[in-house]
């Protein structure tokens, strides 16, 4: 099991293709994506890795995170997020994860956090139909209708859809294809929609119900010239990091 | 520039189309690819140049209407796709709308559209 990655999404565009065709993307960026720690069996019980993203204000870093980072020898994150791997698929801690970590005509599993829609009616929230617009409805053309039967059950079920929040919460779009690569800016072009806003931090895991193809970078693609350095100096700078 | 302004910006340069200055009102001839089976070729499509879309942007498109055996056809043809071969124009026309969609519930003598005599070419 590879590690997937955390990106922000920049936006949609389309990409003219050659054989006439026009894809619609999302551009998601990798901003400063490195590994912050790992979780091993010995210690934690289970493998994972765990990775940091884009770049927060070290005086606006809580004083745990601070120390946190200072151990890895890592600027502070804005965003982290773990990713299960296999014991053989940790990454070196510092390293830092390049947008080749995905191949063209890959699928991939997108999750990130839906935009909000507030409170929603029934029409909008669960594609009810409404009420008609004549033949006496008043005032109700948008409602949802009746919620059940009579004095018999005499009770709405539980789990009725009804108006209510909407958005904002996690969602995973499974099996989005990646359509292009750029390691130079770290930008993934993946076809079609992405949950969230612009700006928003989304995750990008291998696709779960799709076989893997060949050839993907294990276990991860990292940037060279970002690769964890003598770890003697580490410590030096984590101990500096750790009183500021 | 944001990302995205820069990245469809660099796309339309890469495409290297040679897009004329055109507009509503213009009737064009558009070349078209048309792939049958293995075989591909170009085929023209001419008429009116009724609605620009999105300006000329990676997004932007146009629409061309033309009257075919008596029966009005619409194309709506996004202005950077690869199927284009080339965009000519073929008569400056002189109007005063945008979008030109009264064109459609018009027929003959008054959907005709006056020949823009002062045409003058944007400065680059």
């Amino acid at each position: 099991m590879r590690s997937g990655i955390i990106a922000k999404k920049v936006g949609m565009t389309r990409l003219f293709m050659e054989d006439g065709r026009q894809i619609p993307v999302t551009v998601l960026q990798l901003d400063n994506l490195q590994v912050v720690a790992q979780r091993t069996i010995e210690k934690d019980g289970y493998t994972a890795v765990q990775l940091g993203a884009g770049e927060a204000k070290a005086k606006r870093t809580s004083k745990a995170m601070r120390g946190h980072f200072a151990a890895a020898n890592v600027a502070p994150k804005r965003k982290i997020a773990e990713f299960r791997v296999s014991e053989d698929g940790l990454i070196d801690v510092g390293a830092e994860i390049s947008a080749e970590h995905f191949l063209e005509g890959q699928k991939v599993d997108v999750a990130g956090t839906s935009i909000g829609k507030g409170f929603a009616g029934a029409m909008k929230r669960h594609n009810f139909g409404g009420l008609r617009a004549s033949h006496g409805v008043s005032i109700s053309h948008r409602s949802h209708g009746s919620t059940g039967q009579c004095q018999d059950p005499g009770k709405v079920f539980k789990g009725k859809k009804m108006a209510g929040h909407m958005g904002a919460v996690r969602v995973t779009t499974q099996n989005l294809e990646v359509v292009k690569t750029d390691a130079d800016r770290g930008l993934v072009f993946i076809k079609g929609a992405v949950p969230g806003s612009k700006g928003g931090w989304v995750t990008v895991k291998d696709a779960v119900k799709k076989k893997a193809p060949e050839g993907l970078p294990f276990p991860a693609a990292v940037k060279s010239t970002a690769a964890p350095a003598a770890e003697a100096p580490a410590e030096e700078v984590a101990a500096e990091g750790g009183e500021a | 520039m944001d990302l995205i302004a820069q990245i469809e910006a660099e796309q339309i340069a890469a495409l290297g189309k040679d897009i004329p200055d055109f507009k509503a009102g213009d009737t064009i001839r558009v070349g078209y690819k048309v792939t049958e089976g293995s075989r591909s070729r170009v085929q023209n499509y001419e008429g009116v140049c009724i609605s620009r879309k999105n300006g000329e942007g990676i997004a932007g498109s146009f629409t061309v209407r033309k009257i075919s055996f008596g029966e009005g056809v619409e194309r709506v043809f996004p202005l950077h796709s690869t199927n284009i071969e080339s965009i000519e124009v073929v008569r400056r026309g002189r109007v005063r709308r945008a979008k030109l969609y009264y064109l459609r519930s018009r027929r003959g003598k008054s959907a005709r559209i006056a020949e823009d005599a002062h045409y003058k070419p944007k400065k680059a």
